[in-house]
């Protein structure tokens, strides 16, 4: 059973989404970022879930409930970059300092 | 709680212990008398509770003061009244305390034994009688007659506390709670004088009774040591057991000075001459104190211990002989002070003066032996006296002051307080067939049966005859006087300010109560018709054994009573009759005899420069040194001390301390100043920070 190559894939896809969750000013962008990251999280849990054959396919299962999770995150997510977009007209993350000292 | 009566001890005295004196059977009077401990204790929790909560109260303590009162009045009735008409009552209930020391009395040694108890017998059951009784009108009237007082509440207490001290005197079983009792009765009158502390004359009075009295109560002191140690027992009927067993015992050894030096601490609380001095001076305090404290409580302590040691006293083995010091300190009393009220102005120090008088009677027939004459007459006085201070207070309240010279035809604003204070005057001037007229006619009687009995042999005779016609002399001075302050207080003209009024029903109520008394009291013992006072304070454990006459001495009675008619008709005469011309009427002079009675002997004088200055003089200059010299240099050492302690602790607080905090303080701050950098609120660095923290943790986790 090959597994090297689902691993490399996996950290391509986790390194992109960190490079873009912390280059991104979009705040949609660092999202979608996020969302590429919680993939590359899901590839390894399906590969190893195969590579180690878990008689419950917990791995599987996992990934679905990180599918399911992923889509409330994104939903309340995009909820919030809504209304701070309606509020200041704008969705740049590098403005929204309110928290700085 | 229970434990502590279970552990009570209940004595009971049968007639045939307490030897042949005994002529009443003595009942146990069961729980009547075995719940008697209540009438000191009543009182005396009452008024720790009206400090604590009487100012939240109602009635501001009035009523709780009141409450406690009308229970001892309740209670000394029911026990007085069975005493006098039903089966004589003799009860000795006692707590134990524990043993206190040792004694040894003829070669054994024993424990000294303290108990504290009660006891009901003919003695004490008059005793709350009178004191519940006259206590209660006396509450009753100082309510509106302490009006708006500043110290309203604290007065009732302190005066809740008078009354239960002198009950818990009256109920002593034994020398030492009497002492207590005593002690009690002196401070809370220390307190009630100086009520009215803030003028200096007052607390003056109050530090003065005090002391005068403090001067007594060292001679009760010592005869209560002397005897509790010969007898091995400071309890009443251990002390009577061995005097009606016969002489030859260590008491009475020492009995003739151990009865002066008894007598020493009943002439202090009694006012007996020459330690009168402070009676007087206590009409500082209100008014109400005044006619409780001459009728009911303080000054009959002293007859009252006289009357509880009077087989002592009566037996010929033991004190009978210095009875004739009783007689004369007697006579002295009951017509020396008497004069001095002649001269008064203040009407409340005509009263105590007479007060003064009065109690010398009852000493005197103490004196020559009879118990119940005395006890009759300190009975009959209580009610006629109270009524009279209660009338003087009333009066006083109307006019705003207490000089007779602002007084004057008061009888048409005040008839109720007229026709009251008149009995009582009529009443304490002993005219037929008022209280006064019995009590004094007994005492007369007694002196001339003493006179033909009397058990001092060498000059006794003369010594009782010499009374007998000194205490006539002094029913001519007590009428005399009394027609004079009656005469300048409610006949002639008005001449004070303003105008006088009756005073409120809460005050009229109590005289006129007081009044019935004053004029029946005297019918529970007319000789040869009423016994009743006689049986009743005859029934007790300390068996007196006196003479009580059976029939009226026609002789005496005639002779006193047309001596005080005689006295009111040249009083009538000499201050009554022209309104213009009373007052100067009353400032007639007698050259020597004038002078001598205003400066009251000179006594005052006396005491203050034989005694007081050259103690207080050395003593003050001394404790002015050593205040000087010793507790201003401890002081100042202190204070130097303190000082050179004070400046290196001042150099490590500034230099050590201080800087201490500010280096801590700078660190926070650069500490801060430098976290800042790192909070910049840009979420992507942060990010930055969370992934290089993982990275670093992940490399150390793989490293390691």
């Amino acid at each position: 059973m090959i597994i090297m190559q689902f691993l490399i894939l996996g950290a391509a896809l986790f390194s992109l989404g960190v490079y873009g969750v912390l280059t991104r000013r979009n705040a949609v962008l660092v999202l979608l970022s996020v969302e590429l990251m919680l993939a590359a999280v899901n590839i390894n849990f399906v590969a190893f879930d195969r590579f180690l054959g878990d008689q419950l396919a917990g791995g599987q299962i996992f990934a679905l409930f990180i599918i399911a999770i992923a889509a409330a995150e994104v939903g309340i997510g995009l909820a919030i970059i809504l209304l701070i977009y309606r509020n200041r007209h704008d969705a740049n993350v590098d403005n929204l300092d309110l928290m700085k000292l | 709680m229970n434990a502590l009566f279970a552990n009570a001890t209940t004595l009971l005295l049968a007639a045939e212990d307490s030897g042949e004196h005994a002529e009443t059977v003595l009942a146990d009077g069961g729980v009547l008398a075995s719940a008697a401990w209540l009438i000191p204790v009543v009182p005396m929790v009452m008024a720790f509770l009206i400090v604590f909560f009487g100012k939240r109260s109602p009635l501001k303590g009035w009523g709780m003061a009141v409450g406690a009162m009308g229970f001892v009045a309740l209670y000394g009735t029911v026990l007085f009244g069975i005493a006098m008409f039903g089966d004589a009552i003799g009860y000795q209930g006692a707590i134990s305390i524990g043993d206190v020391g040792t004694t040894t009395v003829e070669g054994t040694t024993s424990l000294l034994h303290l108990e504290w108890g009660w006891m009901v017998d003919g003695l004490s059951s008059m005793m709350y009688f009178v004191v519940g009784v006259v206590g209660l009108f006396v509450f009753i009237y100082a309510k509106s007659y302490m009006k708006g007082d500043i110290r309203y509440t604290w007065f009732f207490a302190s005066f809740t506390l008078f009354a239960g001290g002198m009950l818990v005197l009256v109920s002593a079983p034994n020398l030492i709670q009497l002492i207590v009792g005593w002690e009690l009765v002196g401070v809370a009158s220390y307190l009630l004088i100086g009520h009215y502390w803030e003028d200096h004359e007052n607390s003056s009075a109050a530090i003065k009774a005090f002391l005068v009295n403090k001067v007594a109560d060292v001679g009760l002191f010592i005869g209560a040591i002397m005897i509790g140690l010969s007898v091995g027992s400071f309890r009443f009927t251990d002390i009577m057991d061995v005097v009606s067993g016969g002489g030859g015992t260590p008491l009475a050894t020492v009995a003739f000075w151990a009865g002066v030096a008894l007598f020493i601490g009943a002439m202090g609380k009694s006012a007996q001459f020459p330690l009168h001095v402070w009676l007087p001076d206590a009409m500082a305090g209100p008014t109400p104190v005044s006619a409780l404290m001459h009728a009911a409580t303080m000054v009959t302590a002293g007859v009252f211990l006289i009357g509880r040691m009077f087989p002592f006293y009566n037996s010929p083995e033991y004190a009978e002989e210095m009875r004739w010091i009783i007689v004369i300190i007697g006579s002295l009393t009951l017509f020396l002070p008497g004069l001095i009220a002649l001269v008064q102005d203040d009407i409340k120090k005509v009263l105590a003066y007479s007060t003064v008088s009065q109690l010398g009677y009852m000493m005197v027939a103490m004196g020559a032996g009879a118990y119940t004459a005395g006890l009759f007459h300190l009975f009959t006085h209580a009610f006629f006296k109270a009524l009279l201070f209660l009338g003087a207070g009333s009066v006083i309240h109307a006019v705003h002051s207490n000089n007779m010279s602002d007084m004057g035809g008061l009888r048409k604003y005040m008839p109720w307080t007229f026709w009251t204070f008149l009995i009582g005057s009529a009443s304490l001037a002993g005219i037929f067939p008022l209280a006064g007229f019995w009590s004094k006619d007994e005492i007369l009687a007694s002196l001339a049966y003493a006179g033909d009995n009397y058990p001092v042999d060498a000059g006794g005779e003369a010594l009782a005859y010499t009374a007998l016609v000194v205490a006539i002399a002094g029913a001519f001075v007590t009428a005399f006087y009394m027609t004079r302050a009656v005469s300048l207080t409610f006949f002639g003209g008005y001449k004070g300010h303003g105008e006088p009024h009756e005073s409120p029903k809460m005050m009229t109520v109590p005289l006129v109560a007081l009044a019935v008394g004053a004029v029946t009291a005297g019918w529970l013992n007319i000789p040869g018709v009423t016994a009743y006072f006689t049986d009743g304070v005859n029934a007790v454990f300390t068996a007196p054994g006196d003479h009580h006459a059976e029939s009226l001495n026609y002789g005496l009675a005639v002779t006193a009573s047309l001596v005080g008619l005689l006295a009111i008709g040249l009083g009538y005469l000499l201050w009554y009759p022209d309104k213009e011309t009373q007052q100067e009427r009353d400032t007639f002079r007698i050259p020597v005899l004038y002078p001598l009675l205003v400066n009251k002997y000179y006594i005052d004088d006396f005491y203050m420069d034989v005694i007081v200055r050259p103690i207080r003089g050395p003593i003050a200059q001394a404790v002015n040194w050593f205040n000087g010299h010793v507790i201003d240099a401890v002081v100042n050492g202190v204070g130097f001390g303190t000082k050179a302690l004070a400046k290196p602790i001042y150099a490590f607080d500034q230099r050590g301390l201080d800087e201490a905090f500010n280096v801590t303080a700078a660190g926070t701050a650069a500490t801060g100043t430098f976290l800042r950098m790192f909070q910049t609120g840009k979420v992507q660095q942060y990010a930055v920070m969370i992934f290089a923290g993982t990275v670093l943790l992940v490399a150390g986790l793989i490293i390691f």
